[in-house]
């Protein structure tokens, strides 16, 4: 296994992601985060989660990137530059801490791909041996979503659908 | 903010290009979503993106931020579209958005699933657009007044 592509692109996402909490400016901040999201696309797409991947490309890089700044463009100059106290003590030593309980703790994770992990073997072998006779959809992602595990989504679509008449009512002013 | 078109030529120019190029890859993925990647919601918010690119171009009275306006009617519509499909299917004696049962004569059971899929996947991505060109519309229409205000 080659790590040509993997390394540069982990090194990128740490990088922009850094960047992200350390600039001052908060409308750099803002582009720095469609930065990464754009590089944590490609790695959804590296690893094969192609339908992931167009999500984090449109919304995390595209719609959310707007709204950050047309959220920003309502505030005054002043107030988008970053003051910054430093951490408490508690934090510097209780964070790493937990990283490395993380790090532990990832150890038993099943290894990525593997066939005999518990996520592979439940129920994941039916859909994807009977997807194609059961919906003709040779895309096994569409037809869970859309078919086995249809009424998670219609709860998701009815969670967007309240987003978007929620915004409406708190935020909208009409210019009269 | 938005009233105002950016200058660019080159900008204007690329994204009249790219408006409608966008809208027409979130068509296929919409409609390819069961071959192959993508869906409903990437549609709905490609939809979305690609109104809110050409209304943050050419300012708020271009024939894009119309459309954009007249999207917002049909809120709502995707998720009744939904709804209404789990609804026929209650209708045919089966389960709620149990699709194999929809009354439609002269189909088998999976045509009927693919059926049911391709239609609520149209419903997530009407309901999905029409959510985002919302936000983008309250949070610039807030700004605008705020313009006023001060």
């Amino acid at each position: 296994m080659t790590y040509s592509f993997e390394l540069p692109l982990l090194a990128l996402l740490i990088l922009t992601a850094a960047g992200a909490i350390i600039v001052k400016e908060l409308i750099s901040a803002v582009l720095i985060l469609g930065a990464y999201s754009f590089f944590l696309a490609l790695v959804w797409a590296w690893l094969g989660a192609a339908d992931v991947a167009f999500v984090e490309a449109v919304v995390g890089a595209g719609l959310a990137t707007v709204f950050f700044l047309l959220t920003l463009s309502q505030t005054s100059p002043e107030d988008t530059r970053i003051r910054r106290p430093p951490p408490p003590l508690i934090a510097v030593i209780a964070l790493p801490l937990l990283g490395l309980l993380l790090l532990y703790a990832a150890n038993d994770l099943p290894a990525f791909g593997d066939p005999t992990s518990p996520a592979s073997v439940h129920v994941s072998p039916h859909y994807i041996e009977n997807s194609l006779a059961d919906t003709r959809t040779p895309n096994v992602v569409t037809s869970v979503l859309m078919d086995y595990r249809v009424l998670d989504t219609l709860i998701e679509t009815v969670v967007v659908f309240t987003s978007g008449i929620a915004c409406w009512l708190l935020l909208r002013r009409d210019p009269e | 903010m938005i009233e105002s078109p950016f200058g660019s030529v080159i900008v204007r120019r690329t994204a009249s290009l790219l408006v409608s190029l966008v809208q027409l890859f979130a068509l296929y993925v919409l409609f390819f979503g069961q071959y192959g990647p993508g869906g409903g919601f990437v549609a709905g918010v490609m939809i979305a993106a690609s109104l809110v690119f050409g209304l943050l171009v050419f300012g708020e009275n271009s024939a894009t931020a119309q459309r954009a306006t007249r999207l917002l009617a049909g809120d709502g519509v995707g998720l009744l579209l939904f709804v209404a499909v789990g609804g026929l299917c209650l209708i045919g004696g089966g389960e709620f958005l149990n699709y194999s049962q929809a009354p439609i004569p002269g189909l088998d059971s999976a045509a009927r699933r693919y059926l049911g899929i391709l239609l609520t996947q149209v419903g997530v991505a009407l309901d999905v657009a029409v959510a985002a060109v919302s936000i983008v519309y309250s949070l610039s229409r807030s700004v605008a007044a705020g313009k006023t205000d001060a």
